[in-house]
């Protein structure tokens, strides 16, 4: 067998779920950052820089759903049952979050209010309800016979109540950052100043979840501290210093899109250490990506699409973004 | 919860979550191809009631869209929550289909859609129209491959089973399995019919108070020759599903038609009301016409089809629900046939803005398309019955092993959100409508002005002259 298919389909939803986690996290980043900001106009501004983007981005949070019960369906089956209440909750905070970006401009004066409220709790529930799946991801599943056979409940543990909270804090630096980049005036000088302790709060998170991962789980100590292992690793811990401390830096000058470009790599540096623990696994702590893989004819119809056709979604995703370049300023509103 | 089973309860959360959803895509599809005829006409003939009619129906699209979007990402995580031992052991055939929906069609409709509804300003008139192709493109392309996939679940072809779960081996086969042309075309006209009832019905109601401008008169007229063409074609198409659906699930359609036992030879009545019992295995308080159930299934005055009982207790779909749903479809597809011939009279008439009776008529008849939908699906679902996979699988092998606490808790709180989420979403919906094209065009457009001089829409003559436009446009 030539071309190792599985191995091909795991990048793929890497790079999916981590591209929605890079771009739903700043939109998701915006509604967390909602009540630090009380200017009606201000919040509008906030959404606006958002508004034509976000469909897109949670639809790679569709392709993640769909290309594991593609690739994977064993995964699919037993991730997404074990982990249900958490995802149904995650659902229903982004269905609230979903609508109230069109509905809080379209509601009568008297039910913005509310509707700004839905905008943020949405975004907390989804945020903590995705953290704590990826928690519980982390700790893994009890599988017999290709099912779950854990409990309802199984997925609630301090640690993963932990990396729930985590998630906040970085999502929250992407969405400040973010409008950084895309604002100016007092409601960029504001979100500099907020930006600062949500950066040492995530690089925080960061120092306790990879410390508090191989602690619990001796395999994934052994594979970050073993020899040849420790030196190949040691520039993800490194580099994370490296960028938060730039990000802290770069935030004290006259900046745009500096560091918000620095909170993408720390995430996607963060996201490489969990690749790293878990890897090869797609359902810790013992099924491989072999194990829980489709038929080849179902991996190999499906990336003859994927290769086709993610590089067209990657070209006008970028046009999109290219047509809504530039500051967003207050009162320009799209609606 | 009320007694129920868990896989009862998981039935009814799936049922739910989909049909909420069905309603949303179901305008999706045919605002979506509205808006490009729309913005096609207003290239073309530049007047300006075509760019008022877009803007309008193109916030309301907005709204709509939002509403598919999250309830539609509800339905991409369904299977595994709800399915799990279903994704395990067909996965590797509906997973793909659904993969390829997002690859090319979600993200084609999320890519273009920003520029759609926010870049009037932005890029050129022909480049946005080219967004608004894009974007009603990709409704057509998702509707393809997520009817795919349900109609690979009723016509199951073009795999093995090994080691316990199905393998592809003939991806044309899977696709364009039997009932695949008929679902998608019997589901794409549904939408387009669904999405002219509810633009005839908004113009009806303008014009009842009073508001009958050219914009309002052009949607209605529009809406009225939508119906009039799509309302039979749909007929015609119906009948074809049907009879394929005979070909291959036949328990289906004897459950649909209330049939129990016909004797070959002997030709078959339809059945137009009654009740059908499954314990006692009959159709209380029948009202039949001879002869016809065998012309209308077989095309044959003595025509025979099976009956109910010619299947085993365990393998047949409930009766008493999927005749009265099929009934509801066929009936409003009825009225949809008179909605549109009337208005061809009344055209012809040239009365076809002055009548009240038939503006009530039209208003009526505004979520008679959605009905007819949610109708059709539960006859079409609920007759697949017992199977999840036509005769390969059972729906109660199919369920995940959730608690009936757990998926109790979870289907209250999406009833709970779904009402006050989609209910008011509806109610903006509504109220946007009844704004009307003319007064929301009215409020200047919130837009920087400064980017672009030559804006598309400011730089549209204004052609008003609404004799041109409306045939048979007289007094109101
Ligand atoms: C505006 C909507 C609408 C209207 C007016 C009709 N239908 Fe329909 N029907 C649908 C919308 C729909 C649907 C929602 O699109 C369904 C559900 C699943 C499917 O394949 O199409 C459907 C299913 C469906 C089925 C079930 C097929 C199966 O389960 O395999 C049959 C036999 C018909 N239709 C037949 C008809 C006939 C004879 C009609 C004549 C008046 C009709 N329909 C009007
Ligand atoms: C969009 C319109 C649809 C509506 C309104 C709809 C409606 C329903 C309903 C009411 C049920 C419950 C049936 C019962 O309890 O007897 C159901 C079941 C189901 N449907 Fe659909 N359906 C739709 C489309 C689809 C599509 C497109 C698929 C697959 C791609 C699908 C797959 C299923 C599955 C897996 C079940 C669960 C098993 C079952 O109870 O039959 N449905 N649907
Ligand atoms: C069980 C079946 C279904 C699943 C899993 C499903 C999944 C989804 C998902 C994930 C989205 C959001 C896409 C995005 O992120 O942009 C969506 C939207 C959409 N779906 Fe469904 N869907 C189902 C049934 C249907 C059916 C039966 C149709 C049409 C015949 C349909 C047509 C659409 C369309 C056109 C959209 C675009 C957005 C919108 O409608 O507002 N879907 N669906």
């Amino acid at each position: 067998m030539g071309i190792d298919l599985p191995l091909i389909w795991a990048i793929i939803i890497g790079f999916g779920l981590m591209m929605y986690v890079i771009m739903d996290g700043f939109d998701l980043g915006i509604g967390i950052l909602f009540p630090f900001i009380s200017e009606r106009h201000d919040r509008d501004t906030m959404v606006n820089t958002v508004a034509p983007v976000w469909d897109g981005n949670e639809t790679w949070l569709a392709l993640g759903g769909a290309a594991l019960l593609a690739a994977f369906p064993l995964a699919y089956s037993v991730i997404l049952s074990a982990l249900y209440l958490p995802l149904v909750v995650m659902l229903l905070g982004l269905i609230w979050r979903g609508v109230s970006f069109e509905f809080r401009f379209k509601a009568h004066v008297a039910h913005k209010p509310f509707w700004d409220k839905a905008f943020a709790w949405g975004s907390y529930v989804a945020t903590i309800a995705q953290g704590v799946s990826l928690g519980a991801f982390i700790n893994g599943f009890e599988v017999s016979g290709g099912v779950y056979s854990g409990d309802g409940l199984d997925w609630l543990s301090p640690f993963s109540l932990f990396t729930g909270i985590g998630l906040v804090a970085a999502y929250a630096l992407l969405g400040s950052t973010w409008l950084i980049m895309k604002t100016e005036g007092s409601l960029q000088q504001r979100m500099k100043k907020l930006a600062r302790p949500i950066a040492y709060l995530v690089l925080l998170a960061i120092v306790i979840v990879s410390l508090w991962t191989p602690l619990s789980h001796p395999d994934v100590a052994a594979r970050w501290f073993s020899i040849p292992n420790l030196f190949f690793f040691a520039p993800v811990p490194l580099l994370v210093l490296l960028v938060t401390w730039t990000i802290v830096f770069t935030l004290r000058r006259e900046t745009h899109a500096a560091p918000f470009i620095l909170s993408l790599l720390l995430v996607f540096l963060g996201y490489s250490g969990f690749a790293i623990s878990l890897w090869p696994n797609i359902i810790p702590p013992s099924v491989s990506i072999w194990d829980a893989a489709s038929p080849g004819e179902s991996l190999g119809f499906t990336l003859v699409g994927a290769l086709f056709v993610i590089p067209f979604i990657l070209m006008y995703t970028a046009w999109s973004y290219y047509v809504f370049r530039g500051k967003v300023r207050a009162g320009e509103g799209y609606h | 919860m009320f007694g129920l089973s868990a896989l009862e309860l998981a039935r009814i959360q799936f049922g739910f979550t989909i049909s909420f959803h069905i309603i949303f895509p179901a305008i999706t599809i045919g605002l979506a191809s509205y808006l490009v005829v729309l913005e096609g006409l207003w290239l073309w003939k530049c007047r300006e009631v075509h760019r008022q009619l877009y803007r309008f129906w193109s916030t309301i699209f907005a709204v709509n869209f939002a509403m598919g979007v999250v309830s539609g990402l509800v339905m991409a995580y369904q299977f595994g929550t709800n399915w799990s031992y279903f994704s395990a052991f067909a996965g590797s055939i509906t997973g793909p289909l659904l993969a390829y929906e997002v690859l090319t069609a979600f993200f084609l409709e999320a890519g273009f859609l920003g520029v759609m509804l926010f870049g009037w300003n932005k890029v050129g008139p022909g480049l946005h129209f080219f967004a608004t192709c894009m974007v009603a493109l990709g409704t057509l392309i998702s509707a393809t491959w997520i009817l795919a996939s349900n109609s690979w679940m009723q016509t199951p072809q073009g795999f093995e089973i090994i080691n316990n779960r199905v393998v592809p081996t003939d991806w044309l086969k899977v696709i364009f399995n039997p009932s695949f042309p008929y679902r998608f075309a019997h589901m794409t006209v549904a939408a387009y019919l669904a999405t002219a009832l509810f633009v005839g019905a908004s113009g009806a109601w303008h014009i009842m108070r009073g508001r009958s401008t050219p914009a309002i008169r052009a949607m209605f007229s529009m809406a009225m020759w939508m119906i009039l063409i799509a309302a039979p074609i749909q007929v015609v198409i119906g009948d074809a599903h049907g009879l394929n659906t005979l070909k291959h699930q036949p328990a289906k359609i004897a459950a649909v038609e209330g049939h129990w036992q016909n004797t070959p030879g002997e030709s078959i009545p339809l059945i137009l009301f009654g009740i059908p019992d499954m314990t006692a295995e009959t159709t209380r308080y029948a009202l039949q016409i001879p002869y016809l159930g065998s012309l209308i299934l077989t095309h044959d005055l003595n025509g025979h089809v099976p009956g109910l009982k010619e299947f085993a207790r365990e393998d047949r779909p409930n009766s008493t629900v999927v005749f009265w749903t099929f009934r509801i479809m066929v009936g409003l597809g009825m009225l949809m046939l008179l909605l549109g011939i009337s208005s061809l009279w009344l055209r012809w008439r040239g009365k076809l803005f002055g009548s009240r009776l038939f503006l009530r008529f039209a208003l009526l008849m505004g979520p008679a398309g959605l009905i007819a939908i949610l109708a059709g699906w539960l006859t079409t679902e609920i007759g697949r019955q017992p199977w999840i996979v036509y005769g390969v699988m059972r729906t109660k092998d199919a369920v995940s092993n959730h608690s009936v606490l757990a998926l109790s808790t979870t289907l209250t709180l999406f009833i709970v959100v779904y009402f006050a989420v989609f209910g008011t979403g509806i109610g903006y919906m509504l109220k946007l409508v009844a704004t009307g094209p003319d007064e929301a065009d009215a409020s200047p457009p919130n837009v920087d002005q400064s980017q672009r001089p030559a804006r598309p829409l400011s730089a549209a003559p204004d052609d008003m002259d609404p004799t041109i436009l409306i045939p048979g446009n007289d007094e109101v």
